[in-house]
Formats: C-alpha cells, sequence, structure tokens
C-alpha cells in the first residue's frame, strides 16, 4: 500500500503551498494519475482522506484525472494508446514500446479559500 | 477539543451537518466532567472567502526525487556501483547476496543496505560474511524511499569505488515507483515462482535495468516455463538483460559477476 506514503507526499505539496500562497482551507484538489503509473486511484482516494483528517486539507474533494497510456512504437513509428504495461501495440502487435505519456502522478491544482 | 476523550476535530463528521451533545467523563480520581460539545462542519469565522484556484503542476513523488539526487551525488562522488535488489520474499535475494559477497570479497569494497518491516536477520547474514550491513525496519512501510536510503548513508557511508547493494523491502509492487538514485535496478525473481508474473507485475519490471532468474538448479524438479518468463518481462521492458543462476550450485554467477563488474567499469569510465 505505497499509496499511502504518496498520499503523505500530496499533503507535503498542499501544506508547503498553504504556507507559501496563505490559505487556511483547501475545498478541492486535482491530481492527475496516469493509466500507466504504478498507482491505483482508489487506494489513493482513501488514503487522503485519512492523511488529510485535521489537516488544512480535511474534508477537501478529490478529483483524479487519469490520462491514458501512450506509448511510441518503433515498429509502426507512431505513438499508440495502450491500456497497460505490457500490452502490444493496438495497431501492429508489437511489443517494441517505449512508453512515453500516461504514467504521471502529480498535482494539478488546488481549490482554497 | 475534549483533551479527556478527544472529542472535536478529526471524529467522524457528516458535511452539513451541525449538532450539539452533552456527556461526562468520569476520572481516574472520580471527578465527574460534565460538558457540552458543539459541533459544526466549518469554522466558526462565518465571513465568506471566495475560492481561488491555485495551479500547483507538481509531482507528487519530488520529495523523494530530491532526497534520490542527492543521493546519486553522494554515489557519484564516491564511485560507487549502487544495486537497487527488489523482488518477492522468498526468492532468495539474501541468500545471492550472501554469496556474491563471499565470492568477491577480496576484489572490491562492498556493504549493504536491507531493508525489511521488522528484524535484522539478514543484515547479521550479511555481516557474518565480513562485510559491512545496515538494516533499515520500515515498520509498516512497504519500500524503502529515498530519504530512509540518505539516512542509512549518514551512518554507512557508500563504499569507495566499489559496490553498496541495497536490498529492498521483498515486495513486487510497491518499490517500482520509488527512485533511491541507484545506478542499476535488478529484479530477481525464483524459478519457484510464477513465470507470469512479468505480466502480472509490471511496473516492478518495466523499471529493472536486469532481471535475475534465481534457483534454476530447480529447473529439473519443476513445471516453470523459462522461455514465457523471459518473453514476458520483454514485452514489459523491451530488451531487458537477464542472468539465469543458482547461488546454492554457482551456475550462472560468473555471468553476474561480470556484469557486476563491467557496469562499474562504465561508472569510472563512461562513453
Amino acid at each position: 500500500m505505497h499509496e499511502m506514503s504518496l498520499c503523505q507526499g500530496i499533503l507535503d505539496i498542499i501544506e508547503e503551498r498553504a504556507a507559501a500562497d496563505r490559505f487556511s482551507r483547501v475545498t478541492k484538489v486535482r491530481l492527475s494519475i496516469g493509466a500507466l503509473s504504478h498507482v491505483d486511484p482508489q487506494a489513493i482516494t482513501f488514503g487522503f482522506d485519512v492523511v488529510t483528517r485535521d489537516t488544512v486539507a480535511d474534508g477537501a474533494v478529490l478529483e483524479i484525472d487519469q490520462p491514458p497510456g501512450q506509448a511510441f512504437c518503433m515498429a509502426c513509428s507512431s505513438t499508440v494508446t495502450i491500456p497497460a504495461r505490457g500490452q502490444p501495440c493496438p495497431t501492429c502487435g508489437s511489443h517494441q514500446l517505449m512508453v512515453v505519456g500516461g504514467d504521471e502522478l502529480r498535482v494539478d491544482e488546488l481549490e482554497v479559500s | 477539543m475534549c483533551t479527556v476523550c478527544g472529542c472535536g476535530p478529526g471524529e467522524i463528521r457528516i458535511e452539513g451537518h451541525a449538532h450539539e451533545h452533552e456527556h461526562e467523563h468520569v476520572g481516574p480520581d472520580g471527578t465527574v466532567t460534565r460538558h457540552t460539545h458543539h459541533h459544526h462542519g466549518h469554522s466558526h469565522d462565518h465571513e465568506i472567502q471566495p475560492s481561488r484556484l491555485i495551479r500547483v503542476e507538481q509531482d507528487i513523488l519530488a520529495k523523494n526525487d530530491r532526497f534520490a539526487a542527492v543521493n546519486r551525488q553522494l554515489f557519484a562522488a564516491s564511485n560507487t556501483l549502487t544495486l537497487n535488489l527488489m523482488s518477492s520474499p522468498g526468492s532468495g535475494k539474501t541468500s545471492l547476496l550472501v554469496r556474491t559477497l563471499t565470492d568477491l570479497r577480496e576484489t572490491r569494497p562492498m556493504a549493504v543496505i536491507e531493508g525489511d518491516q521488522q528484524t535484522s536477520f539478514d543484515a547479521e547474514r550479511i555481516r557474518a560474511t565480513g562485510v559491512p550491513a545496515l538494516q533499515v525496519n520500515t515498520g509498516k512501510g512497504c519500500h524503502l524511499d529515498a530519504q530512509m536510503v540518505t539516512q542509512a548513508l549518514g551512518v554507512q557511508p557508500a563504499p569507495r569505488d566499489g559496490v553498496l547493494f541495497i536490498e529492498n523491502v521483498g515486495n513486487l509492487v510497491c518499490p517500482a515507483g520509488f527512485d533511491l538514485g541507484e545506478s542499476k535496478r535488478v529484479v530477481v525473481i525464483s524459478v519457484t515462482e510464477g513465470e507470469d508474473k512479468p505480466l502480472k507485475y509490471p511496473d516492478m519490471f518495466a523499471t529493472a535495468d536486469l532481471m535475475i532468474v534465481n534457483k534454476i538448479d530447480l529447473l529439473p524438479h519443476l513445471s516453470f516455463d523459462l522461455p514465457r518468463l523471459i518473453e514476458g518481462a520483454r514485452q514489459v521492458k523491451p530488451g531487458l538483460e537477464v542472468i539465469e543462476l543458482s547461488s546454492t550450485t554457482g551456475a550462472g554467477l560468473d555471468r553476474w559477476y561480470d556484469w557486476l563488474s563491467a557496469h562499474q567499469q562504465h561508472l569510472s569510465s563512461p562513453e
């Protein structure tokens, strides 16, 4: 359950921002968790509620954007969408793929007051 | 917050539902404290504050990566080849390390950082070879992170011109996402496990630089499909290097030792 320590990382980012941008309450947190990242969004949602209790982000709504997996296929020289690592190129069936997107783990935006 | 019961912020609350309740506590000396709690879904400052949006665009692993960068600098400064060894529990990582350290201890400086949730059994096994080892207990944690390694390096510095082995917590899932600042990532899998593991746990194999297939001396007794394992691993990580060995019989160890020497040499004189 490494999502728990990632949630702690999210909270660290929020608290750093709270000090810098002088806000005391976060109402919404928008994340990007790519389809090829090593993270389960459901586990993040669970962990987020636990680690933010009694913090500036207590009760904040979590919105998770899940960008699709993008890979460059060396066999057909094109960028394709793949649902998971280890899946073949949907165009030519090759496994010679290099992941080029959809592996992000990012805090995008905070709605604060 | 009520200091007796902890009642107050942090209780389960239903949004928008304000309520009051009264209750009493009996202290250890028999005194009775009766008080009222007033719960409210929001702060008592009733001024309406306009909400605003703040763009953050920050990587969640940024803090880990900062520590990983520090570790990488330390390894570069001491010219240390650092390997992050990852696997399921029971793949034979510690036995492989004990064998490697025993065979190579006269040839180069080496040290080990051992990650486990509890106990220092593994570090004790390593120290019995005469090679320094430091145990990091992660408690409830399921992986080592870069900060733990930075702290460990404060106690046991990286061996100059040598090899540092970091034996991660036995777990084929969680350690995959955490850069420790290592030079190379090595995943160990044994032939007593399922050959479809690379496809079931792709994140670990996708980030590996080398896959060691351990316990090959047991192959005659098993129906393990070795080609299928390698094919699956290379579907996830095209071109992944593979070394098959047995730390019990010693078969294949020469290839592993050659791999270590080649990567150490590469550190000293990168192309």
